[in-house]
């Protein structure tokens, strides 16, 4: 059963690596954020896997806080590649 | 009653400036006068003297007290002090106008000087004598500078303070070995009850060589007279009393004060009476070529004190010789506490003769004064007076100390031992010359000055004679030459012999010897060897014109006026190109001073005291996800290193953080990971606007730009800080004090969660101040980004 962990895992890591790889190399800003933020659903995933290895259920928050940091660092560099600005000031500015 | 009087003129300086302010219809300085007056008569009712001390305790934890011991020598100082101050006072008052100066600050200064001085002679904890002694060169350097509006006032006043200070600093060390060397006691008395054994002690040889090197800078010895001269800048009082009577004659007191105890050393015989003598030579030639009055007074004061010191070297032989050799030496000291009080004397009176001159003509050039003999009889007749008293002609009081010390000095040259031999003559040789030089300039300064044509054109103002009350001190001065100079055994029982025994410390009294100086001892060496100054002397004055040239071979730049103002612009210059060399502004220069400094300790460190041993006992096994995720950190740093472009340098470091939270999670440290997340993904973030906010201009996206020294630091660090670690791994000492930590965070604090316990409960103070630090950063970047000073108002927010 262990092993089947271990596989995973070392998938997992695989995975990582090719998007390392990506955004490296990445010829646009826009294909380094999306490496990252699959970076971040993989690292997710390594939490899972390593928890269950650990036989440990203090790491299930991290999994959840890289679910919802994910989604916020893409959000944000996605507005921020769009409009140049992370947070907008009020209108009449 | 004696510290009260000792320190009565720093108390008394307190009230001057209100009197000054408040009483703006009397000239000040008729409030002063009664102090130095009031205290002479306190220190006259001394005589005869029995020695006595008192103590007011100050620090003595530290073995620091007032502690004022009157002595022989201490009341001769003091009746000096008090008595040549009552008379500067005196003629200040007419010297300086009420209208045009500050007077309140002037007899600050001067009060202070006062009691410094009194301090100084009175003290008898070597602490308390060397603060009193900075307070003097301190109250010196306020008088010098008195018309700070010159700028050669400032020069005197600046090179007199560094000269004097350095000294000063020296003399501390002095007292401070003396003080090691007694076991902790800043007694002069305890000193010199214990300095029998001190001779083969070895801090004996520094502590003497400190000593004299605050004793000479203090009384303008070779080669640090050059402040006394350009101290000149000062009022005439001052001159006259601080650069001819007191001040100056303080490092004479610590010679005689510090006899009793390293008189033993034949090395402290040479050096007081060599540098004494080279002194009294070079600077009696020099004064003869000055054509500035008090340049030339300046200069003469340097070489009487090359002459008392050098006496005072002479008489430190008594501690030598044989017991009737003993006597004859201990004549010298004599001679030089006599010439003492005659140089105090004439010296002060023609201080304020040239004053007067000065005040009346509006000129102190030699060239151009002359022929002040009609207009001003009675400063001329004062002239005179000094004069012949100074160039050691009877029947003043100057003939008799010249006399003395010529026999001392022919008493050196037939010294036996200190392998002298041949040399011993050079010593009344130079004393001759020296006293020919003096005899020239005596001449000179009366001459140039009162005789000839006079040359009315060259005045700035037409002369008159002065007023009586300026006249009054310096005639109290002159009678006082002839009076001593007629009648010299008035001082003899009741001054000098105190003060002598206090120079030698008792064997004075013991020997039964008795001061008696009479003007003819029949046709011995020294009655030829004052004709032939007096012959010589008047030979060189009317040829005098004829052989000046000489002066010229002395160029300005082999002077050492030359050589120190060199010194002083040199090291500041270059300290200077130091500092701008090494300081370049760069913070890049910086950190590799830093961290190269850090490699070579740590690498010195390592190699001197750890035996390194390197045990791999306690390291635990690598695992396969250890390894990748290290693989990828790695890579992430690699990138950062590398990155052509900020952009991917920022993501390569965000990415370098989120390994570093994955690799808390597999080392079991939930609460680090889930902060390591947070934080990194809002650096990340911050970085990012950083790097967007860039100006334009230096926008380029450039790499790294490879040097090697970095690269060769990086690497040292690196490898330094990685054998660091292994080294203090593999040395584990003690056991963890986790145990603890476990055992109890649930039975003591009621937490399962042991990080937020320790965080809140057991160590809850550290979280406490980084709470602070966060607030205080949120205030600052609030502050930053919100108080912008407007244009034009730049300073108002610094």
């Amino acid at each position: 059963m262990t092993v089947m962990f271990y596989i995973a895992l070392a998938l997992l890591s695989l995975a990582i690596g090719c998007f390392v790889y990506r955004v490296v190399k990445g010829p646009t800003v826009a294909d380094r954020v999306i490496a990252l933020d699959a970076i971040g659903i993989c690292l997710a995933g390594i939490v899972a896997v390593l928890s269950i290895l650990l036989e440990t259920s203090v790491f299930l928050e991290i999994i959840l806080l890289i679910g919802i940091l994910a989604f916020l660092g893409t959000a944000a560099f996605a507005k921020f590649l769009q409009k140049g600005v992370v947070i907008e000031r009020d209108g009449n500015r | 009653m004696l510290n009260l009087a000792m320190v009565s003129p720093l108390i008394f300086a307190l009230f001057v400036p209100f009197l000054y302010k408040y009483v703006r219809s009397i000239h000040t300085g008729w409030f002063v006068l009664p102090l130095p007056v009031l205290l002479f008569l306190y220190f006259i009712q001394h005589l005869p003297l029995n020695p006595y001390g008192q103590t007011l305790p100050w620090i003595p934890s530290l073995g620091m007290d007032f502690q004022v011991y009157m002595d022989g020598l201490g009341l001769l100082f003091s009746l000096l002090i008090t008595g040549i101050g009552s008379l500067v006072v005196l003629y200040s008052i007419y010297y300086l106008p009420k209208e045009k100066e500050k007077l309140g600050h002037f007899y600050v200064y001067l009060l202070l000087f006062m009691g410094a001085m009194l301090g100084v002679v009175l003290s008898d904890n070597a602490m308390a004598l060397y603060l009193f002694w900075e307070l003097t060169s301190f109250s010196s350097f306020l008088l010098i500078g008195y018309w700070n509006e010159r700028e050669r006032s400032r020069y005197g006043a600046q090179k007199s303070m560094l000269i004097t200070v350095l000294g000063g600093l020296s003399l501390l060390g002095g007292f401070l070995l003396l003080s090691v060397m007694s076991g902790g006691s800043y007694s002069i008395r305890d000193w010199m009850a214990m300095a029998d054994a001190w001779p083969q002690h070895p801090l004996f040889v520094p502590a003497m060589l400190l000593i004299l090197l605050g004793a000479f800078t203090k009384s303008a010895q070779f080669p640090f007279y050059i402040w006394l001269p350009d101290a000149m800048e000062a009022p005439t009082p001052v001159s006259a009393y601080l650069h001819s009577a007191t001040m100056v004659k303080a490092g004479i007191y610590l010679v005689a004060r510090f006899t009793p105890i390293f008189a033993v050393s034949s090395l402290w015989v040479w050096l007081v009476m060599g540098i004494g003598m080279a002194t009294l030579c070079w600077a009696s030639f020099h004064a003869a070529r000055q054509t500035d009055l008090k340049g030339l007074l300046a200069y003469s004061t340097v070489s009487q004190l090359g002459l008392i010191m050098s006496l005072l070297g002479a008489g430190a032989l008594a501690f030598h010789g044989d017991p009737g050799d003993r006597r004859l030496y201990m004549a010298a000291v004599v001679a030089a506490v006599f010439h003492l009080i005659n140089h105090a004397t004439f010296k002060g009176s023609l201080f304020m003769a040239a004053g007067i001159v000065d005040h009346e003509t509006g000129t102190r050039d030699i060239r151009r004064l002359g022929g002040l003999l009609s207009v001003m009889p009675i400063t001329f007749t004062v002239a005179v007076i000094g004069s012949l008293s100074m160039a050691g002609v009877p029947p003043f009081n100057g003939f008799l100390s010249k006399e003395m010390f010529f026999a001392a000095m022919v008493q050196v040259a037939n010294a036996q031992w200190l392998s002298l031999d041949v040399w011993g003559i050079l010593f009344p040789v130079l004393a001759w010359v020296g006293s020919v030089f003096t005899f020239l300039y005596s001449l000179l300064f009366v001459g140039k000055t009162f005789l000839g044509a006079p040359k009315p054109s060259e005045w700035p103002k037409q002369p008159h004679e002065a007023p009586v009350g300026m006249l009054v001190a310096p005639v109290v001065l002159a009678v006082l030459v002839i009076g001593f100079g007629l009648f010299p055994n008035v001082l003899s029982n009741t001054v000098i012999a105190p003060a002598v025994d206090a120079v030698v410390n008792g064997v004075f009294r013991q020997e039964g010897l008795s001061v008696h100086i009479s003007h003819w001892h029949g046709w011995t060496i020294e009655v030829w060897m004052t004709i032939g100054v007096i012959v010589l002397g008047v030979w060189l004055y009317r040829t005098f014109d004829s052989w000046k040239r000489v002066y010229g071979v002395f160029s300005r730049r082999l002077s050492l006026n030359h050589l120190y103002d060199t010194v002083v612009r040199q090291m500041e210059e270059r300290s200077y190109s130091l500092t701008s060399r090494y300081m370049t502004g760069y913070v890049r220069t910086y950190f590799l001073y830093i961290l190269s400094a850090m490699i070579a300790l740590l690498i010195a460190t390592i190699a001197l005291k750890v035996d390194g041993r390197l045990s791999l006992s306690h390291l635990a096994e690598v695992g396969i996800h250890e390894l990748m995720l290290a693989l990828v950190a790695l890579i992430g740093t690699a990138t950062t290193v590398a990155a052509k472009s900020r952009l991917v340098a920022i993501i390569a470091l965000g990415s370098v953080g989120y390994t570093v939270s994955l690799f808390f999670v597999l080392f079991r440290a939930p609460d680090l990971a889930l902060t390591q997340l947070v934080i990194e993904t809002i650096s990340v973030a911050l970085f990012l606007l950083c790097f967007y906010h860039l100006p334009k201009l230096s926008r380029h996206e450039k790499g790294v730009r490879f040097r090697l020294g970095n690269a060769l630091i990086s690497l040292g660090v690196g490898a330094l800080v990685s054998a660091i670690a292994l080294l203090a791994y593999s040395e584990k000492n003690f056991a963890s004090i986790a145990q603890y930590h476990i055992e109890n965070a649930y039975e003591k604090a009621a937490g399962k969660n042991i990080v937020n316990v320790i965080l809140v409960d057991f160590r809850g103070f550290d979280t406490l101040f980084e709470i602070c630090v966060l607030a205080i950063a949120a205030l600052g970047i609030y502050a930053l980004v919100k108080l912008k000073a407007p244009k034009g108002e730049s300073g108002k927010y610094e």
